[in-house]
């Protein structure tokens, strides 16, 4: 008695539904552009998605490569902030970034004011200050630590002839970090430099001759000109290379391992040691989720200040 | 030419190898010794995974002859050593690795593999004398090698390939022009080593790793011989003791004696300093007399004595490390594999090694034969590693979490290095450690 109910309600349904789908409503769309976004989709999906939840889920277990995952819940995460180690590698891994995007903006910058101008042989010295660049990371690190050497480095050997005593450089923990910024902005200050020289040509040369009429100085024409107008460059530059610090592995990796003791672990160089030395995948996946939360923080951060430069280009002195 | 050459001199060996063995047979207790079939598998391709240095290089030198003697191909593949742990660990973690036959670093492998059952037992080949030659018995490698090998159940899951005892570098010439006498003990050592530390002409005392992780391999010396066990009968890790802080205060004041950047410096750096003529005294593994010997990469050619780790108050060991090289239990190819494990470890290949200055065999009839002896080059170097083998003790707790271990308690040593108290740094670390340890045993 129900059964035939409900069957007929359902032929009722069924007969009933077409007819909007006939005049062209809604329903029609449905079936229609699964096929098209699918593909992207399925990409995204797999190279994406899958690959963050499983990262999530394995954060959420004790998991040490050799036996079987067991479910811990937060353990992962409550463990975190107890560990020595990781909360020093965040310190260093801010100290890291913000020199070595700060110092590359500014030589950057200075080199671009520098080969704007016109000067002999100008093409071959920006030739040579580009090279930097496109060397390779772990070969210019091995090349920096024989340069680092406390007693057979060149560097050492430079400052005594200016009468500089010898530096440790990175064999100690006090002068490790900025001794790697050091070869970072040696290597990065060029790509700057390309990016502000492009912001430099396409200024027009009418501000610049006006305010040599008013009697500007180079550093007022430079820094109420050339910079405010530079500036969304600047942060173009500022971005790549923040993302380019955060990450950097292979120039510590390659020259201290983190040391000496842990005074140039940044995050990267912990959780590659956690993963891969020690195999604790899950205590590693955890590291990896806060280690990405802060990277959005940053960009965030980034983000919004240059919203704020957008802003003020548009709203005038303000 | 040269080819001809090989491959006469690869003919000889095999063939005084199988003369050998018979000799072997006929003398062994076994009367019941049946003949090895080298040729039983032949055809086969077997896939190894060797650690890029002597030890693996010299297998791969000369798997021709194995094949030779056995008509089975060897591919094997060479890995620098950090990567190879852990492609080893990750294929074996997968259950279908890529290779039969694995070489693998004791010190931090042991206990992990063990746990994990990754290796094949090779007691039963080992009894078999249809598959194992009569000299390689399990009582000719050193107790440490053995320790090493065998697991709880006194089972073999690998053969002890090459050890690694720490000995004393020092260079005469320095100490002849201060006339200081070779120290005996580490008292002796420290004050030589003040004495003879001279910056201004660039001569330290010293040198040795301070390097995190690496400079566990040198303190362990200090932390034996001053009467330091790494694990009580619980298993709770013993490296913040009174043992473990007077070893610590002596490498600390060692080590003042040491180049500038020392906190830095792994084995490469510290060997720079002694080929180069700048240091007096180094402590490390027996491998370096190559190099050092070496007038294309050492100014110290013939200058260098070589010696035993001085004794501590509570008395004289070596640290000793060394590798195998094991069967994966994955393997389908277990019998034909094992006849390559018994060849690299056989007393051909043993005295190659020894003779090379690469590596020391565990098999004692290898280091006790006059005519291996003889082959070798620098015969202080040969003393000074057979009088290490009296003294050798376990280098590093046989634990999972070898790794943790050695960051750990490594920083805590460099920091020591830039002045800070060893009591506090070692209670640190090993807080840090305990917990790790705990849930590794646990797990």
């Amino acid at each position: 008695m129900s059964e035939a109910t409900a069957t007929a309600q359902g032929q009722v349904q069924s007969k009933t539904r077409p007819e909007p789908d006939a005049q062209g409503t809604v329903g029609w769309e449905r079936p229609s552009y699964w096929p098209f976004i699918a593909p992207a989709l399925t990409v995204v999906l797999a190279v994406i998605i899958f690959p963050w939840a499983y990262t999530i889920w394995m954060s959420l277990h004790e998991w040490k490569v050799g036996s079987p995952p067991t479910f811990v819940g937060l353990a992962n995460y409550i463990r975190l902030p107890s560990d020595a180690r990781f909360v020093e590698s965040i310190g260093h891994t801010l100290v890291y970034t913000a020199l070595s995007v700060v110092l590359p903006l500014m030589f950057g910058t200075l080199a671009a004011v520098i080969f704007h101008n016109k000067f002999p042989m100008r093409g071959l010295l920006r030739g040579l200050f580009i090279l930097p660049m496109m060397a390779t990371p772990v070969a210019i690190a091995l090349v920096w630590t024989m340069m680092f050497h406390p007693q057979l480095g060149i560097l050492n050997y430079l400052l005594s002839l200016v009468g500089i005593p010898a530096q440790l450089w990175v064999f100690h923990p006090d002068t490790v970090i900025p001794s790697l910024v050091l070869v970072e902005t040696w290597q990065w200050s060029p790509l700057v430099m390309l990016i502000v020289l492009g912001g430099l040509a396409a200024i027009p040369s009418e501000p610049y001759e006006s305010a040599q009429i008013d009697g500007a100085t180079r550093w007022q024409t430079f820094r109420y000109i050339s910079l405010p107008l530079i500036m969304p460059f600047l942060f173009i530059a500022g971005m790549i290379r923040m993302i380019d610090a955060v990450k950097s592995f292979d120039i510590i990796f390659a020259i201290t391992q983190g040391g000496p003791g842990s005074a140039s672990e940044t995050i990267n160089l912990y959780l590659y040691s956690v993963a891969f030395v020690y195999y604790d995948v899950g205590y590693a996946s955890a590291i990896v989720v806060v280690f990405f939360a802060l990277i959005v923080a940053l960009a965030g951060a980034l983000l919004r200040l240059r919203q704020t430069t957008h802003w003020n280009d548009t709203g005038g002195s303000t | 030419m040269k080819t001809i050459k090989n491959s006469l001199i690869s003919r000889r060996h095999v063939l005084a190898g199988s003369a050998a063995a018979g000799l072997f047979g006929l003398t062994a207790p076994r009367a019941y010794a049946a003949e090895v079939n080298w040729k039983k598998y032949a055809g086969t391709t077997l896939e190894a995974n060797l650690v890029k240095g002597p030890r693996g290089e010299l297998l791969q030198k000369y798997a021709t002859e194995f094949t030779d003697l056995t008509g089975i191909t060897v591919e094997s593949e060479i890995i620098p050593e950090q990567q190879q742990r852990q492609k080893a660990v990750i294929e074996l973690t997968s259950g279908k690795p890529s290779f039969d036959i694995i070489h693998l670093s004791y010190h931090v492998q042991k206990r992990q593999f063990d746990r994990a059952g990754w290796l094949a037992d090779l007691t039963g080949f080992m009894n078999d004398p249809a598959m194992t030659a009569p000299d390689l018995r399990v009582d000719d490698f050193s107790a440490g090698g053995l320790k090493f090998a065998q697991n709880d159940k006194g089972e073999m899951h690998s053969l002890p390939l090459s050890v690694d005892y720490f000995i004393l570098y020092w260079n005469k010439e320095i100490f002849a022009k201060k006339g200081v006498a070779l120290p005996k003990t580490f008292d002796e050592m420290v004050v030589a080593a003040e004495k003879l530390n001279d910056p201004a002409a660039g001569i330290y005392g010293f040198t040795g790793r301070g390097l995190r992780n690496a400079n566990m391999a040198l303190w362990t010396n200090f932390f034996l011989n001053y009467g330091g066990e790494f694990l009580d009968d619980k298993g709770n890790i013993l490296t913040d003791g009174p043992e473990a802080v007077e070893a610590t205060k002596m490498y600390q004041r060692l080590m003042k004696s040491a180049p500038p950047g020392v906190v830095g410096f792994n084995w490469m750096e510290s060997m720079a300093s002694l080929t180069q003529g700048r240091a007096a005294m180094w402590i490390d593994a027996d491998g370096w007399a190559p190099p050092i010997e070496d007038p294309t990469a050492s100014r110290v050619v013939g200058k260098i004595g070589y010696a035993l780790v001085p004794a501590g108050p509570k008395g004289q060991y070596s640290s000793t490390y060394g590798d195998g090289i094991g069967i994966a239990q994955a393997s389908t190819k277990k019998e034909a594999a094992y006849l390559y494990c018994q060849w690299a470890v056989s007393k051909t290949m043993g005295a190659r090694l020894l003779q090379a200055g690469g590596g020391v065999p565990f098999r004692n009839s290898i280091l006790n034969d006059e005519a291996v002896r003889k082959g070798v080059k620098t015969q202080e170097w040969l003393d000074s590693v057979i009088g290490s083998a009296k003294i050798s003790k376990l280098g590093l707790p046989v634990i999972v979490p070898v790794a943790e271990f050695r960051d750990i308690v490594g920083a805590a040593l460099t920091a020591t290095l830039s002045g800070a108290d060893p009591a506090t740094e070692l209670k640190k670390a090993n807080d840090q450690f305990r917990p790790i340890l705990e849930r590794s045993e646990k797990a």
